[in-house]
């Protein structure tokens, strides 16, 4: 793919610019876009979003590293993350976590071959009275069970 | 006493505007508009809140900070980062009264003369940054936000207010970390002082304050501070929007007010403990607040006042609940290894002593620890406290400390008595690498 910015695309980068009174502040939103659109923060798209801000990459590379959820590699289609902070604890996060490990055959941090999966143990989510709860990209599921997370992975992997 | 609804009015379809309107929705603004500003910050004051994020600090106090009669662009950053654990509640304001907040951040912004707010979500909160903006999207267009307030509210005010989505960083809700983070930039907090009301945002005097902050604000108008000041805990006064978590048949964010009694939490609004198990822990408010033994609840009533007597806070409210057969090393652990993950690494206290602690509670957890690690441990505590650029550090060590003291004999009965082998850290060992400093003749 080509790392550059549709028109209607680049029209909303101005946009965003136009929040701020300074050019650095649109990184983070325009970083947000680009891995929308290119799927991971590589170095192309880096410097793409460095020229198009004004700024070094060694800056957008530093910001990029800084935050936990900017992807720093090729990620799977389904980006599968399991909290097992405290209250998820207390209501069998890492059970869930354990089963979804031993399911995809993945530990922490890697992709399944076919490039379907994702895992990830996160920190809290914000989300600690619907515990035991994953996320899956960028959906909630609270209070999940085994069976539960079963029958979603079967759907996932025929889509 | 029925509990007044002030941030969760249980309104169906709430969050639109329309309905919102109906209810009176976006008048508190034009009533305002109608006072001076100070005024306005003055019923802020005499209401008695105090912000939501976690310090507890008077809100209107904080306002007058702000310079007046400056030529400089001012700002307003909405903390809504909540991330720490055992916190979730912010995003029940974000789903169900979003335009409560939007109102009251203009309010906010006239009493303290600002021309832009940033509201910081973080970047996990996908959906709800979409909600949010669906409501502010709605509100510019129906005229209440921008440019064309002028002409909707016949005053020469006008504010602006932007979201900004946070990407996966707990230290960002730190304010200082949080501005960096606006600015686009690592979100490393910054010394204070100076403080942000003199040198905030792009070096602009700004305020920070707590999304439950902001949106209490124009109930406060409706209602005015004195009457606002009368509910709940004379020195903490208002509701707070409790996240209850843990082993509860009914986890979930309850709107109460302050000054409720722990226990009507646990036994009454959330269906007793799973199982009618015994509690053998309660943390009462976020993972960094330092825990109340299951012995110690009993007629513990839940504002700033009453809790700061008993070793802790009131934090964000959020309320985690352990049973009986809860392993408190491993939870202590868990809490450990959080902070750890989260240090910026910009002050050696912290970056080394979060790293300490977790790797002597795991050996703790596997059954090599020493009666000694239990000294080191809260040894480290004592050293982190205190001694960093922001309070990360303070909540590193609070918990930990925290549940040692209070479970000293849990952790006693967990360290083997007969180690087979000394602990580094206990003994001496001269360095190889390091040159003698006694030179010889
Ligand atoms: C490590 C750390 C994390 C924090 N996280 C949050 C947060 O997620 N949300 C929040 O409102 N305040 C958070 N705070 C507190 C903010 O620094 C700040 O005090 C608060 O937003 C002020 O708002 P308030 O006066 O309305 O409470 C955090 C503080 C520290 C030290
Ligand atoms: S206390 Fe910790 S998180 Fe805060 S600035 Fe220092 S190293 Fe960073
Ligand atoms: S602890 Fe899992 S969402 Fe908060």
């Amino acid at each position: 793919m080509d790392i550059v910015f549709s028109e209607s695309e680049l029209e909303k980068v101005e946009e965003i610019k136009s929040r701020y009174p300074e050019l650095q502040a649109a990184l983070m939103p325009v970083l947000w876009m680009a891995q929308k659109k290119f799927g991971w923060l590589s170095k192309e798209v880096m410097m793409y979003v460095a020229g198009l801000l004004d700024l070094s990459y060694a800056h957008v590379y530093g910001v990029a590293t800084f935050y936990t959820m900017y992807f720093k590699k090729p990620m799977g289609k389904n980006h599968i993350q399991v909290c097992t902070n405290v209250s998820c604890m207390l209501g069998e996060g890492e059970m869930i976590f354990r089963h979804i490990s031993e399911k995809l055959g993945i530990n922490n941090n890697e992709t399944t071959p076919d490039g379907l999966f994702s895992l990830e143990e996160v920190e809290c989510m914000g989300a600690c009275g619907g515990a035991p709860m994953i996320a899956i990209n960028e959906d909630y599921y609270e209070n999940v069970s085994i069976m539960m997370i079963d029958d979603k992975f079967d759907l996932l992997k025929q889509s | 006493m029925e509990t007044p609804k002030v941030l969760l009015s249980g309104i169906p379809d709430y969050h639109k505007i329309d309905v919102y309107l109906q209810h009176g929705g976006y008048k508190e603004i034009r009533k305002a508009l109608a006072m001076q500003p100070a005024d306005v910050t003055g019923e802020v004051k005499k209401s008695g809140l105090r912000g939501r994020g976690g310090a507890c600090f008077p809100t209107g106090l904080k306002w007058t900070f702000m310079p007046k009669g400056t030529d400089k662009p001012k700002y307003l950053v909405v903390n809504g980062d909540e991330s720490e654990p055992g916190s979730f509640k912010d995003r029940q304001i974000f789903e169900f009264n979003p335009h409560q907040l939007i109102e009251g951040i203009l309010i906010t912004n006239y009493a303290m003369g600002i021309e832009a707010a940033y509201i910081y979500i973080r970047g996990e909160y996908h959906r709800w940054v979409d909600l949010l903006q669906k409501a502010l999207d709605d509100a510019y267009e129906k005229g209440f936000v921008g440019e064309a307030m002028k002409k909707t509210f016949g005053k020469d005010f006008t504010t602006n207010i932007y979201i900004h989505k946070g990407a996966g960083a707990y230290i960002c809700g730190e304010e200082t970390s949080l501005m960096n983070s606006v600015e686009g930039r690592r979100g490393y907090p910054r010394f204070k002082p100076p403080f942000p009301a003199q040198n905030g945002l792009w070096g602009m005097p700004t305020t920070v304050n707590n999304v439950e902050t902001i949106a209490t604000v124009p109930q406060i108008m409706k209602m005015g501070g004195e009457a606002y000041s009368g509910i709940g805990a004379e020195r903490h006064p208002g509701t707070l929007l409790f996240g209850v978590s843990g082993h509860v048949n009914k986890p979930g964010v309850y709107e109460l007010p302050t000054g409720v009694l722990l226990t009507d939490i646990i036994y009454d609004i959330c269906g007793g403990v799973k199982g009618d198990k015994k509690i053998k822990a309660v943390i009462p408010g976020g993972s960094s607040m330092p825990p109340l033994r299951g012995d110690e609840i009993e007629g513990v009533r839940m504002d700033e006042e009453s809790l700061k007597p008993l070793g802790t806070h009131i934090g964000t409210g959020g309320i985690i609940v352990m049973d009986e057969d809860t392993d408190i090393i491993k939870i202590t652990k868990r809490i450990a290894h959080f902070y750890h993950h989260e240090s910026c690494g910009q002050c050696t206290p912290c970056r080394e002593g979060t790293g300490w602690m977790e790797k002597i509670l795991q050996r703790i957890l596997d059954g090599n620890g020493s009666m000694a690690d239990l000294d080191l441990l809260v040894s480290v505590c004592n050293n982190i406290e205190g001694n960093t650029i922001c309070a990360l550090g303070d909540a590193a060590a609070w918990p930990v400390r925290g549940f040692i003291t209070k479970f000293r004999d849990e952790f006693e009965a967990r360290v083997s008595k007969k180690r087979e082998f000394t602990a580094p850290n206990i003994v001496h060992g001269r360095r190889q690498a390091a040159g003698s400093l006694v030179f010889e003749r």
